[in-house]
């Protein structure tokens, strides 16, 4: 780790006013990615400026919807009851995300910044173009079992790891932000980028832009988050998949798919969601939903096994949202969301 | 007279350990300490150029910066230590001392010890040295590695021979009606103690000679103190090492002695005291790990399941420095009774780090191998999966030909099958649902070798009535303060609160390391005699004081009850010890016992044994597993409390899960440097993968093993429940997955081939 400043900021202006000026500064406000960088060497920041104390906490109504503080914390989101009722997906994915710990003391805001678990990336001695532009992607060639199916380049087939992101991706969020050149919203689907030949940066945020709220359009269907991952809690995933439905009578009026752990960025499926509407839900339509999804999938060595493991999860998603299958847990909570349960009898203790 | 043994008592220092009060080897606190942090290689093969410290030495704070160049120099480290062989093939540790010369062998090598006035100092400034090197490119591949080695012995032992032929396996396969022929392979393993390796090292002079004191984790004091004293040409009383906690070792934090020796050089260098705390990186280069494994398991048989051949063949791999071999045939050698048996073990010498044991080195994965092995040849013969393992139920040991010194492995089947409901599979593969998930059933034998050292220990009763009894044995969470209190207790005629036990002190009477799951069979019997020779010198300070009621008795005649000397056949003739002691004015009476095995180690064949069985649910879809019931009966003699040995079968078996379904470190192919380096990506069971477990105990004392009839339980939980999940996967899907770990991305693979 290097010497660095800190300071608390008072206000989100002040707070920018900060770090704007000076290149090495950025934010902190949960610091459970950040700080675990920066004692790796990756992060290498010459000033921290402390949002936590900032009233960025609060969670209120909004045209429909819910404006989201940046700085409320995982676990009061997730608990959220109108989170809880109108957008179960939020929840789901929040709780199966981390642990209790981490998820209090992570943020909103902070969460969907967090940075890639490339496991090159969080090692100096190794290449990779994320953390060092230029010295090459030694997961194109190396153990890259958890790496991008969709989106990639020569340059980095990371993913990224936040599973808020893929179902804000999937609501249509909108980011707040707040910058050296004033407030901005910025849809959700393009707060984060592919990497392509810059895969140093992760999002269209501009260095100083603070992200200060995030806003939950008016939504009026089912919502559901589904993951697989190699332990049954605190784990990233391999593959989860954000579902948004929105029904008219028996007929899909509109339907918004994400995938998690297959991109840089939370992975929209516009073909598969073009192909749900106006149709009834059926096991077959899902499965062509399905299909449509992975077409264009570009697997690696090691991870192929994401295409058969996100067609049968996105279809067992889609399922479960749209009533078909009955849900594994109660809606908003990680037994709904995460694919085999607890160990123990069956069915599941929850 | 048993009153405290076999009782369930809490923890002897749970208070502490839940309270903080529990001091580990990084939290000692001396004055002028001084922080080391540890440069590590970055390239996995060749030689070090150049090391560029100038920045870094500029640094406000730091104080030194030690490599190879500078370092002051350490005596080899001997061939042996004791019976056990360190260096060359088959060898256990890493035979190379730190900073001594500018070869890379494995990526993650300590190069250069930085040492600052703070930790966050010394952190900053080994970031700032950098390192040249002449690059060689480094081997990684197991089978095309060029250095090969079949060592004859695991650390030198005549009783472990790694290449055996029996009988005539070759033609006794050839010949066999049925034959089945697989090959299984293991991930490398890492054991991640919650507490990282740490030591603080402390240079004194003492009577104008050096004395080096070390507060390090550790489970092997007196190895620690002899290679220390050893490398800095002390004599072995001018090294101190003290560590009355270890945050869990797991055969970690035993054989590597590197990581103690470098916070020695450097605290030699700075004149004071240093303390290195490892990162949790390091822990995934410096600490050891269970090698991958590549086996092969041949089974010949008759139609109706008597085996007549098997062959069992390990493919390992160690450091270029080292000649560990991962012992993979333990359950394979005497398990069952086969007339043609034969087993080879190649270790391939690779640029990855040292090797070392890991909680049941050997029979973890080499009996995985062999129980699924068994499963499927029960599953090709149309045979449930326990009667194929009573028809070659082995009433001897089949290499050996020794009888065994205790076995009651069958009633451990039976108790096992009722436990799980075996009568409810259905024999099928697949033919079991519930919900969209597939259900299965598995099983498997375990075992662990039942060893005995010798130890040394000593009791010392006060006048206050009070006793203290102590031996360098250590506290590794394995319940060692807390059983040796009970044995204690006993011994003295005393009840447990009057009784404390004190451990993790080389100065203490000697005790071996905390290892091979031996500790209560050894340093237990050199307790009791440290106890008795106690009892004996207050009995006769008794019978020879006419003040008391026990005057001229025969020493025979007086019985320890309760804190009281009293005759036996007129208990309310007697008088408690403090009284005698006071009488005598004597503070204390204290006494060394010492205990170590006899002629019954030639004569028996010691083991313990145990069933494990495994009920397993399977979404198909997605490749996940969860283990839904976890059921293991167990054979190891007396217990000495069931809690804590519960905890340890528990423990056993939670790690042995984490093997079968998660545990994973993988390196990469090009550059040999472990691409898992943390506990958020290196998966260790969450309590979400852990299901209810069943552990029972037969609880019948060996009666050959010492007057305490009890055999250890470190390791045996650890061995078995791989196989036992490994073919309840099986049962549920009709995939026979041969690759540990059991990944999703490994069952989609077999379902999508399928």
């Amino acid at each position: 780790m290097h010497p660095f400043q800190y300071q608390r900021a008072t206000s989100t202006a002040q707070a920018v006013a900060a770090v704007a000026p000076e290149p090495g500064a950025t934010f902190i406000a949960g610091g459970t990615s950040h700080l675990d960088l920066m004692k790796e060497d990756v992060h290498r920041p010459s000033r921290l400026v402390d949002i936590s104390l900032l009233p960025l906490k609060q969670i209120t109504a909004l045209a429909g919807g819910l404006r989201l503080g940046a700085g409320v914390s995982n676990t009061a989101a997730a608990a959220h009851p109108e989170i809880q009722r109108r957008y179960p997906v939020v929840s789901e994915a929040l709780l199966t995300g981390a642990s209790t710990q981490i998820r209090n003391a992570a943020t909103l805001g902070g969460n969907p910044l967090q940075r890639t678990r490339c496991p090159y990336f969080r090692d100096p001695a190794q290449p990779c173009n994320k953390r060092a532009p230029g010295s090459g992607c030694a997961a194109l060639g190396g153990i890259n079992r958890g790496h991008a199916l969709f989106g990639a380049s020569d340059a980095c087939v990371a993913i990224h790891p936040s599973d808020l992101a893929v179902a804000l991706a999937a609501l249509d969020a909108v980011v707040q932000t707040t910058g050296p050149r004033g407030p901005r919203a910025i849809p959700f689907p393009e707060l984060h980028r592919l990497p392509g030949a810059t895969p140093q940066v992760d999002t269209t945020l501009a260095h100083g832009e603070l992200i200060t709220a995030i806003d939950l359009p008016a939504f009026a269907g089912r919502s559901h988050y589904l993951k697989v991952r190699d332990r049954a809690s605190y784990a990233f995933a391999l593959v989860s998949c954000a579902v948004a439905l929105e029904m008219d009578g028996e007929h899909v009026r509109r339907a918004r798919l994400a995938l998690g752990g297959v991109a840089h960025k939370p992975w929209r499926l516009p073909a598969a969601e073009a192909l749900l509407v106006g149709e009834k839900p059926s096991e077959k339509l899902f499965r062509a939903a399905a299909d449509a999804a992975f077409a264009d999938a570009r697997p690696l060595e090691h991870n192929a096994y994401k295409i058969p493991l996100g067609r049968n999860l996105l279809v067992q998603a889609l399922l479960e949202t749209s009533g078909l299958q009955a849900l594994a847990g109660p809606a908003g909570t990680a037994f709904a969301a995460s694919v085999g349960g607890l160990a123990g009898t069956f069915p599941a203790p929850y | 007279m048993m009153d405290a043994i076999g009782q369930p008592l809490e923890r002897a220092d749970a208070h502490l350990k839940v309270t903080g009060a529990a001091r580990y080897a990084a939290e000692w606190d001396l004055p002028g300490l001084a922080y080391g942090a540890v440069v590590v290689s970055g390239i996995a093969r060749g030689t070090v150029r150049a090391i560029d410290a100038k920045a870094a030495r500029r640094t406000p704070g730091v104080l030194a910066v030690l490599t190879h160049e500078n370092a002051p120099r350490l005596r080899p480290l001997p061939d042996k230590l004791g019976k056990v062989l360190l260096r060359g093939e088959g060898g256990m540790t890493e035979a190379r001392q730190p900073l001594q010369d500018a070869e890379v062998y494995y990526a993650g090598q300590p190069l250069a010890v930085v040492v600052a006035d703070t930790h966050e100092r010394a952190r900053h400034a080994a970031t700032l040295v950098g390192v040249t090197y002449d690059e060689q490119p480094p081997e990684l591949a197991m089978t095309t590695a060029r250095r090969q080695a079949r060592p004859a012995t695991f650390l030198g032992s005549p009783e472990e021979k790694l290449q055996v032929s029996i009988g005539d396996p070759a033609a006794a396969l050839a010949a066999a009606p049925v034959r089945l022929e697989r090959v299984y392979e293991s991930a490398v393993t890492h054991h991640n103690p919650i507490e990282p390796l740490a030591t603080i090292a402390h240079w004194e002079q003492r009577d104008g000679a050096d004395f080096l004191t070390l507060y390090d984790t550790t489970r092997f004091l007196t190895g620690v103190q002899q290679i220390a004293a050893g490398a800095f040409s002390l004599p072995k009383e001018n090294v101190h090492v003290i560590c009355p906690f270890v945050g869990g070792a797991f055969g970690s934090k035993g054989w590597l002695f590197a990581p103690p020796l470098l916070a020695a050089l450097a605290a030699r260098m700075v004149g004071r005291p240093v303390k290195i705390e490892w990162r949790r990186q390091d822990m995934f280069t410096v600490a050891g790990h269970r090698s991958a494994t590549r086996q092969t398991l041949a089974l010949g048989a008759t139609p109706d399941g008597q085996l007549t051949a098997l062959q069992h063949d390990t493919q390992s791999h160690a450091s270029l420095v080292s000649g560990f071999a991962e012992p993979c045939a333990n359950l394979s050698r005497m398990l069952y009774q086969v007339p043609n048996l034969g087993f080879t073990h190649q270790v391939a010498h690779l640029n990855l780090p040292s090797p070392s044991t890991m909680r049941g080195p050997g029979e973890t994965v080499g009996g995985w191998a062999l129980e699924c092995a068994l499963d499927e040849l029960a599953t090709e013969l149309k045979l449930d999966p326990v009667a194929l393992r009573l028809k070659n139920y082995a009433e001897h040991n089949p290499e050996t030909g020794k009888p065994w010194s205790s076995k009651h492995l069958r009633d451990c089947y039976a108790r096992g099958q009722a436990l799980i409901g075996w009568e409810k599979r259905n024999p099928v593969p697949r033919a079991m649902r519930e919900g969209r998930y597939l259900v299965g059933y598995g099983m498997a034998t375990t075992m662990y070798p039942a060893g005995r050292n010798a130890a040394t220990a000593r009791a010392t009763i006060s006048a206050d009535g009070q006793a203290l009894v102590e031996s360098a044995t250590h506290e590794i969470g394995n319940g060692a303060r807390t059983i040796f209190r009970q044995i204690s207790a006993d011994g003295l005629g005393l009840p447990v609160a009057r009784v404390r036990f004190e451990l993790g002190d080389s100065a203490l009477p000697p005790a071996p390391n905390t290892g091979g799951s031996v500790t209560t069979a050894t340093v237990g019997p050199a307790v009791l005699a440290a106890c008795r020779n106690a009892l004996r010198a207050l009995r006769q300070l008794a019978v020879r004081d006419a003040q008391s009621p026990l005057f001229g008795a025969a020493e025979e005649a007086i019985e320890a009850r309760a804190g009281r000397l009293q005759l036996r056949a007129a208990p309310a003739q007697g008088e408690d010890y403090g009284a005698i002691l006071r009488r005598a004015r004597l503070p204390a009476v204290s006494a060394e016992g010492s205990a170590k095995p006899g002629p019954e180690k030639k004569q028996y064949s010691f083991y313990s044994f145990g069933a494990v069985f495994a009920q397993v649910r399977v979404d198909e879809a997605t490749g996940v597993i969860r283990v839904a019931r976890l059921c293991g009966v167990y054979d190891v003699g007396r217990v000495m409390n069931p809690p804590t040995a519960r905890s340890q079968l528990l423990g056993g078996m939670t790690m042995g899960l984490g093997a079968t379904l998660m545990e994973e470190t993988s390196y990469d192919p090009r550059t040999g440097h472990p691409v898992v380096r943390n506990l958020a990506d290196y998966h260790v069971p969450s309590l979400a993968d852990t299901p209810e477990m069943s552990i029972e105990f037969l609880d019948n004392p060996d009666p050959h093993i010492g007057e305490l009839g009890a055999r250890g339980i470190g390791e045996i939980g650890c061995v078995g429940t791989p196989a036992a999940i490994t073919n309840a996967v099986f049962h549920a899907t009709g995939q026979r997955l041969r690759e540990l770990p059991l990944t999703p991305d490994k069952l989609l693979r077999a379902a999508t081939r399928a």
